[in-house]
């Protein structure tokens, strides 16, 4: 049920506050006090005077099991206390025209109830008549002050699990993989992949050094991909418990002399391509540098692929 | 050394409005090649570059870097500051050129963060 008709911009979604979400997601019969004091309509206005000052509330519904029939309220006592008749009922002078909300109504319905109503307790009834609960200004904000707590709790879990994911997760071997493809001379996003994917490593809780070294040996294969692919490369990042593995491809023209290319500063990149910081000769010896393993196979029918692992468990001290 | 102080020495210009000028910097290094960068930067260190483009970010922040200053009054493009504002990356621009930049910085007390090439993959 949306009330407003109003079309609403992206730019007043940005604004909408978690508190307002809520009042949307939130029912009445979730934030409602469920147990609820009634009066009887056939007590006295003076017992019903006691009830009040012993409950230490200003008004409460009238009704017999279950079923409503009014509403008393401080206001109603008073009358009967000018009038000098304290000893009538109840039903003499409660109100029977009764705002109520439903139990299955969203908050922000009550919400208008309220403001539109000016009464200070709404009496809620379920999908059929019933007398469930009564609903203050203050449940809903205790409701959703405990809806946020809930959120937060769940946020605080969310990021637990993320670096704790591969000791919560029990199998023979748990992996996670990243996918990322690289265009052909895409400079501008040079470096996007791997930062990501470093971003991606400190949030499972990879040490700032190891995320580092990955994101280093990760951003010199992109780079190779960017300048020597032909359409396109892929880059494979398989994280598990204790080795990240990566694989590189590309469908470039192949390495003729992979010795020759491990060779520091040893560059086949154009002019151009040197002017934008690239093609150093320095790539494949980073990468060498940085993990455990390495292992470039090459061919001109074939491309080029790049297969990396570093270990996570040993403690492995490295000038990167 | 803190950002301020680079800044005022490398009487440089800060790009970043967000950069927090208090940080701590431990060492620089100067280079135009991406993967000469790599081999060598090590962690919470200045980058002295004359290239201006977002890779010089990218690289900046897989490395670790902790403040760039582009050289020789290079003005980056509005994408480059745009991406060192999204990551907090603080990015300075000097009129000064890497040797002048690098010297003041040197003759102050900040270090070299670069190795020397023989060296610079031997493990601790």
């Amino acid at each position: 049920m949306v009330p407003d008709k109003q079309p609403i911009t992206d730019d007043a979604a940005g604004k909408i506050t978690r508190v307002e979400e809520l009042a949307y997601e939130l029912s009445v019969g979730e934030v409602m006090t469920k147990k609820v004091f009634t009066l009887r309509p056939d007590q006295t206005m003076r017992e019903a005077l006691d009830d009040i000052k012993k409950h230490r509330i200003s008004g409460a519904p009238v009704a017999v099991d279950g079923n409503l029939l009014g509403i008393l309220s401080i206001e109603d006592l008073i009358r009967s206390l000018r009038d000098g008749r304290i000893d009538l009922t109840v039903a003499d002078y409660m109100t029977t025209n009764v705002i109520t909300a439903r139990k299955e109504d969203q908050v922000v319905e009550a919400l208008k109830l309220f403001v539109k109503s000016n009464v200070g307790r709404l009496p809620v009834l379920d999908s059929s008549g019933v007398l469930v609960g009564v609903l203050t200004k203050g449940d809903i904000t205790d409701g959703l002050l405990k809806a946020l707590q809930t959120d937060y709790e769940a946020e605080e879990l969310i990021r637990y699990r993320a670096s704790h994911l591969f000791e919560d997760i029990v199998s023979d071997r748990s992996t996670l993989t990243l996918r990322y493809s690289v265009k052909k001379d895409d400079f501008s996003r040079g470096g996007a992949a791997s930062n990501n994917i470093k971003k991606a490593l400190l949030r499972l809780g990879a040490t700032p050094q190891i995320a580092r070294r990955c994101g280093i040996a990760v951003y010199e294969a992109e780079i190779n991909l960017i300048i020597h692919t032909n359409h396109g490369g892929m880059l494979r990042v398989e994280i598990e418990k204790d080795r990240i593995t990566v694989e590189a491809y590309d469908d470039g023209p192949g390495i003729p002399d992979i010795t020759l290319a491990m060779q520091p500063g040893y560059s086949t990149a154009s002019q151009a391509i040197r002017e934008k910081g690239f093609g150093a000769g320095m790539g494949l010896v980073n990468i060498k540098s940085c993990v455990d393993e390495m292992n470039l196979t090459s061919s001109p029918e074939r491309g080029t692929s790049l297969f990396m692992v570093m270990h996570l468990e040993k403690t492995r001290h490295t000038s990167i | 050394m803190k950002i301020s102080q680079i800044l005022e020495i490398s009487e440089g210009t800060m790009l970043t409005p967000n950069a927090d000028l208090d940080t701590d910097i431990l060492g620089g290094f100067a280079g135009d090649l991406m993967s000469d960068v790599l081999a060598s930067i090590q962690p919470e260190s200045v980058l002295i570059t004359g290239l201006s483009n977002p890779q010089v970010i990218r690289t900046a922040l897989i490395a670790d870097v902790r403040v760039v200053i582009f050289a020789r009054g290079k003005q980056p493009a509005p994408e480059t500051i745009k991406l060192a504002v999204e990551e907090r990356l603080p990015v300075i621009t000097s009129e000064l050129g890497l040797y002048e930049i690098s010297g003041r910085l040197l003759q102050n007390g900040l270090p070299s963060f670069e190795k020397r090439m023989l060296h610079a993959f031997d493990r601790d």
